[in-house]
């Protein structure tokens, strides 16, 4: 068992992927010769050569769309696109192309990319460097869409999305990859679909999905001084979502947080409660609260930045609210 | 080219015609809905050009003008047919509809709605070729209008940067709906727009097919041989309307007189006819087993064919049945976590 950073995890998932299968190629900007902005592909382009690790221009839509060709005739691409603002660009290729290819010629055809990107919100990155959007693919039927939380499924997930034959978006966090976790010496492959409960409570169910299961984690360790068992919940997979373990953990705690990094409106949180509704509405003790983003712009200014960007306090205030205590 | 050669290129074109003209038909009798492009006026350029790629072998892409795109590269016309009936026996089991016709069993990857989508995928078909090494090439067939798409300034030049096998084919049928070339292009020669990305290019007459060919033979070499991808325009003119809404309203009456003295069908049937390869006799005869194979087998296939089941409505949107190594379900405690 080696402790590795997240960066570092998903370097490993490429490298073995592309040394199992000579039809697994990179794409992406910057990524070979200088080797990734997130370092994620480094030393992969002296080892695997051009050809398979390929510099792309800044022509998202296109490489993206190249890529997905590439996969129509065979190939597994892994496309980088350096922060998910940049993949706006792309949606295209991505919901128009990719996400329908396999059902309007009624199965005939598959394109099956790994599309990996950051989003999230970082250090006064403002507006146009801050995007989120896990909402807008999570809302596109024929993608999967995964948000691994640490090196692990960052790791493992990444390896089942170059296998899966469908188009799978992996959205990363500029936030997370220099934070460390375990990984398994030997080969692990993470499954694409499935909530975690990453700890166990009986109070209150916290649910988060990328960065803000972070979020959830650190307010856990609050609340339990407080005297609050929370229940942590990484969604894991955003789409599918995994509705019997929310359903479990709902009728097990009664109260329910939703962390999201993302704004409120039509998003994350918002799907969530309704699948709790549909799922087990009488199993509430309280209204769910959604711990998200202000409806703005992310501004540059710092203490602007903090004020629309959930934090660990945020989740706290919401849990003591929910079971009462506030 | 022998004779019976000959003779099979203008019935297939007779063919497509009649197969788009009964199209237009079962639209007015709503047994086709949605949008429907018809290629009437254009036949001698997918049907040349694809008379020179190896079919089944070279992989085709085009946009929602794709009927005849995909039978020829041999999809059967009465799926191609029952695809535009919305039947489950359709090309793409009735979810694609007239613009999304897809049969990869014979490499025609498709038809797609969005202008100029299909410049990179067809870039990544050839990269894909390339990197399998095979002598496949990707063919492209795209109109006038998709050439202010920046896909296709993005796709070139990477296309071209990475010596890809592909062959861009421009239609040029002078109109982007109602919009003429020169009210959206800056540069009207389309060609000349291929050469800012080092991509040799060149511009021909689409309405004939012998010229077609002998066009397509060169680019297809060109590309075949290694040297990267080519772009070729061909000149030509749809008959009917963008799709079958449009009334034409933009176009003047003499401009569509004059191309259709330029009838693809027309000037390849004069010429069977002045070489003595087919008589009037011939031609008739040709005519009247295309329109009987049309109505007892195509047509006949599609009316008769049973439309998908509703319960079915889920199938195709992810592969089918999941890949439990991959997919999951996440069994706790299993695997680390
Ligand atoms: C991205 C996008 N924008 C606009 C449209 C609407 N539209 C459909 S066809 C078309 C004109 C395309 O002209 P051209 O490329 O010359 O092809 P043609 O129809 O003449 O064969 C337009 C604007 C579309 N389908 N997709
Ligand atoms: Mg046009």
């Amino acid at each position: 068992m080696a402790e590795m950073a997240y960066w570092e995890a998903i370097r490993r998932a490429h490298d073995e992927e592309l040394a199992n299968d000579p039809m697994v190629i990179a794409m992406g900007e910057d990524i070979g010769v200088a080797g990734g902005t997130y370092k994620a592909t480094s030393g992969l382009y002296q080892k695997y050569g051009a050809a398979r690790i390929i510099d792309t221009p800044i022509s998202e839509n296109s490489y993206t769309g190249i890529g997905i060709g590439a996969s129509m005739a065979g190939m597994r691409p892994i496309i980088e696109i350096m922060s998910i603002n940049f993949a706006l660009l792309a949606l295209d290729t991505l919901i128009n192309a990719a996400a329908k290819i396999r059902y309007m010629s009624g199965g005939r055809a598959s394109c099956p990319i790994v599309m990996r990107t950051p989003g999230g919100t970082a250090h006064q990155l403002a507006a146009q460097h801050s995007a989120r959007l896990a909402r807008m693919f999570m809302s596109t039927p024929g993608l999967r869409v995964v948000t691994p939380r640490n090196p692990l499924d960052a790791y493992g997930m990444l390896k089942s999305a170059v296998r899966c034959n469908d188009p799978v978006i992996i959205i990363e966090h500029e936030s997370m990859y220099n934070m460390r976790g375990e990984v398994p010496d030997n080969e692990v492959f993470r499954p694409l679909e499935g909530a975690e409960i990453v700890r166990a409570g009986s109070d209150v169910t916290l649910i988060g999905y990328n960065y803000s299961v972070h979020l959830c984690l650190s307010a856990a360790d609050k609340l339990s001084a407080m005297g609050v068992s929370a229940e942590v919940l990484d969604l894991r997979a955003l789409r599918p979502i995994d509705r019997d373990t929310i359903r479990r953990s709902v009728e097990k705690t009664h109260n329910v947080v939703i962390a999201e990094e993302d704004e409120a409106t039509v998003g994350v949180g918002a799907e969530i409660i309704s699948v709790i509704v549909e799922e087990c509405f009488f199993a509430l003790d309280s209204q769910p609260v959604r711990v998200h983003a202000a409806d703005v712009p992310v501004p540059y200014n710092r203490s602007l930045e903090k004020a629309a960007i959930p934090d660990v306090d945020d989740v706290v205030a919401a849990a003591l609210k929910v079971v009462g205590r506030a | 080219m022998n004779s019976s050669d000959r003779k099979r290129l203008l019935r297939e074109m007779i063919f497509f015609r009649r197969f788009e003209e009964r199209s237009f038909e079962a639209y007015m009798e709503r047994k086709i809905g949605g949008f429907l492009h018809l290629y009437s006026g254009q036949e001698a350029v997918a049907t040349g050009v694809l008379e020179m790629a190896r079919r089944g072998h070279d992989y085709v892409i085009t946009g929602y003008r794709d009927h005849v795109h995909a039978m020829k590269c041999g999809a059967p016309a009465r799926e191609v047919m029952a695809e535009l009936y919305g039947k489950v026996t359709g090309s793409s089991r009735g979810r694609g509809g007239s613009m999304h016709i897809f049969d990869p069993s014979v490499h025609f990857m498709g038809g797609y709605a969005l202008v100029g989508q299909p410049f990179p995928l067809a870039a990544g078909l050839a990269l894909a070729c390339k990197h399998k090494g095979t002598d496949q090439i990707a063919i492209c067939f795209l109109g006038d209008g998709a050439n202010n798409q920046g896909t296709f300034h993005e796709t070139l030049n990477m296309a071209s940067l990475w010596k890809l096998p592909v062959l861009f084919v421009c239609e040029n049928n002078l109109y982007a709906i109602g919009t003429r070339i020169d009210r959206s292009s800056a540069v009207i020669d389309q060609y000349k727009r291929a050469t800012a990305y080092n991509i040799p290019s060149s511009q021909h007459d689409g309405q004939d097919i012998d010229v077609v060919m002998a066009a397509a033979r060169e680019a297809i070499d060109h590309v075949r041989s290694g040297a990267g991808p080519y772009f070729v325009e061909f000149m030509t003119y749809r008959q009917r309307g963008h799709s079958m809404s449009d009334s034409n309203a933009y176009r003047s009456k003499d401009e569509e007189r004059e191309w259709l003295a330029r009838d693809p069908i027309t000037i390849y049937s004069e010429r069977l006819k002045t070489e003595g390869v087919m008589s009037d006799d011939d031609i008739a005869e040709m005519e009247k087993a295309v329109l009987e194979e049309i109505e007892t087998d195509v047509v006949r296939f599609a009316e008769e064919s049973p439309e998908p089941r509703v319960e079915d409505l889920n199938q195709y949107c992810l592969e089918e049945p999941p890949d439990p190594r991959w997919i999951g379900p996440l069994v706790p405690g299993e695997r680390h976590g």
